[in-house]
């Protein structure tokens, strides 16, 4: 009855699971992030704004995001991406869009959505008077945002964009739907090749343990450090 | 300089303001005061457009504040403003927070807003704490350094919205001596307080609010000297009885 474990899979494959894999897997949330946050950030002063349109836009936009399981809106997006490129450049053909492109314009898409609720608690822990003297000393609204309220939001913010960017991480692995090769999408493959399943998952999900791990330690310490004193 | 035209304002259906008329002239320093949410600092913001106000007009310079046509950031960097709780940036330092405007604003190059911000740090006293943070200062000098932060837009006029209640009372003597030193150089000054001996010293006028109206509006020795309201009589015993 006993399981024959051969670990000999992972250094065989290694290169693989991090050269193509690993690769994928950090670039996509990286660039996830990146987008995300802008886009995020762009929502939360939206739906701040007095602009009805602007900030009906923003909520649904949110709340349809946020209603609806990552999983679902990868492969929507996935067929749907194509179509909308080839109706933006005007031809009647889809548009050729790869499983990369398209689950980075998926993850920066959903992912605005939670960014845009961190950024938006995050513009309104600044009091309002700091608003108020950015404005008495003849500040525009967008200098206003840009050097006053929104640097001391991000800051405050950091540590829970930097959480939120762990899940972001995970959930980066759902693009095996799409069949893309992210990390996790790697160690698959080669486990059904090798029929080495139950170790090259504990392997992945140990990777996956440590890099998550490791960062949220980083983000504790960084709240200590970077915290604006008042 | 500043003319409130039969000024009135509502929060919903609470009124804060009502038909306010009084005016700042040039070079006159101005006490506001008053029993608290008889909406002083509410007038007072509304002399920069910091609160939009629904009936009346205020005049700055002749430039109607509360006209959409009117360039607002434009109108406020000539107009000084120092606030209850400081509004220092505590993400700047304190040459960020005295350069940011004058940079941004007036479109000084660095070199010459530095040099700006160094003279009006000296003139506050507090060269020395040039790189600190806001949040590494007593609050009289986050209050000094807030002062020379609306001075280096040059401005000509200078609004204070109870610049010394949120001060320890050991501090608020170096806040107010950089004020009258201010005001005896002839800035134009209107000046939300409860310091009485400030009034006394330095003002022109001094104006009397209670409930959203202004009820008393004379020069300070009638003011001192026997006030023609009951409201404002009451408020200068309670307020002058120690």
């Amino acid at each position: 009855m006993g399981y024959d474990f051969d670990f000999d899979v992972i250094q065989r494959s290694w290169v693989y699971l991090f050269r193509d894999g690993m690769t994928f897997t950090v670039t996509l949330t990286l660039l996830s992030m990146l987008g995300g946050v802008v886009l995020g950030t762009a929502l939360a002063l939206m739906r701040l704004s007095s602009h009805r349109v602007l900030n009906g836009f923003a909520g649904a936009y949110v709340n349809l995001m946020r209603s609806l399981p990552l999983v679902l809106v990868i492969f929507w997006f996935y067929f749907l991406v194509p179509y909308i490129g080839g109706w933006l450049s005007g031809s009647n053909q889809p548009m050729k869009v790869g499983a990369f492109a398209s689950a980075l314009i998926t993850f920066t898409m959903f992912e605005a959505a939670f960014y845009c609720e961190i950024m938006r608690a995050g513009i309104q822990s600044i009091p309002k008077g700091q608003v108020s003297a950015g404005y008495a000393i003849g500040l525009k609204y967008r200098q206003t945002m840009s050097y006053i309220v929104l640097p001391q939001a991000f800051r405050n913010m950091l540590p829970v964009l930097l959480t939120q960017t762990i899940i972001l991480f995970q959930d980066t692995s759902l693009v095996y739907v799409i069949s893309s090769t992210n990390f996790l999408g790697a160690a698959a493959k080669v486990a059904n090749r090798d029929h080495r399943l139950v170790e090259m998952y504990t392997f992945a999900a140990l990777i996956y343990f440590i890099i998550c791990f490791a960062a949220s330690m980083y983000v504790r310490r960084l709240q200590a450090r970077i915290s604006i004193i008042r | 300089m500043i003319e409130f035209k039969n000024v009135s304002k509502w929060y919903g259906d609470f009124q804060v303001l009502s038909d306010c008329t009084t005016r700042v002239d040039k070079g006159e320093v101005v006490v506001v005061c008053g029993p608290s949410g008889s909406g002083k600092s509410t007038l007072i913001k509304c002399a920069n457009g910091l609160e939009p106000f629904q009936k009346g007009e205020l005049l700055f310079n002749g430039v109607s504040v509360g006209d959409p046509q009117t360039d607002l950031p434009r109108l406020r960097s000539q107009i000084g403003m120092v606030f209850q709780h400081f509004e220092l940036f505590p993400h700047l330092s304190v040459m960020q927070n005295l350069t940011l405007g004058q940079i941004k604003v007036l479109e000084r190059s660095q070199e010459e807003a530095d040099q700006k911000a160094m003279a009006l740090l000296d003139r506050v006293g507090l060269r020395s704490q040039a790189e600190k943070f806001p949040g590494q200062l007593s609050g009289g000098q986050q209050q000094r350094v807030a002062i020379a932060r609306a001075l280096c837009m040059d401005p000509v006029a200078m609004l204070f919205d109870e610049p010394t209640s949120a001060l320890d009372p050991e501090m608020v003597n170096e806040v107010l001596d950089v004020m009258v030193a201010l005001a005896k150089e002839g800035m134009t000054m209107m000046v939300v307080t409860h310091e009485m001996g400030f009034a006394r010293k330095v003002s022109d006028r001094v104006i009397f609010m209670d409930a959203g109206k202004i009820v008393e509006d004379c020069s300070k020795d009638e003011f001192f000297g026997a006030p023609r309201s009951p409201r404002a009589q009451e408020f200068l015993s309670k307020i002058l009885s120690h």
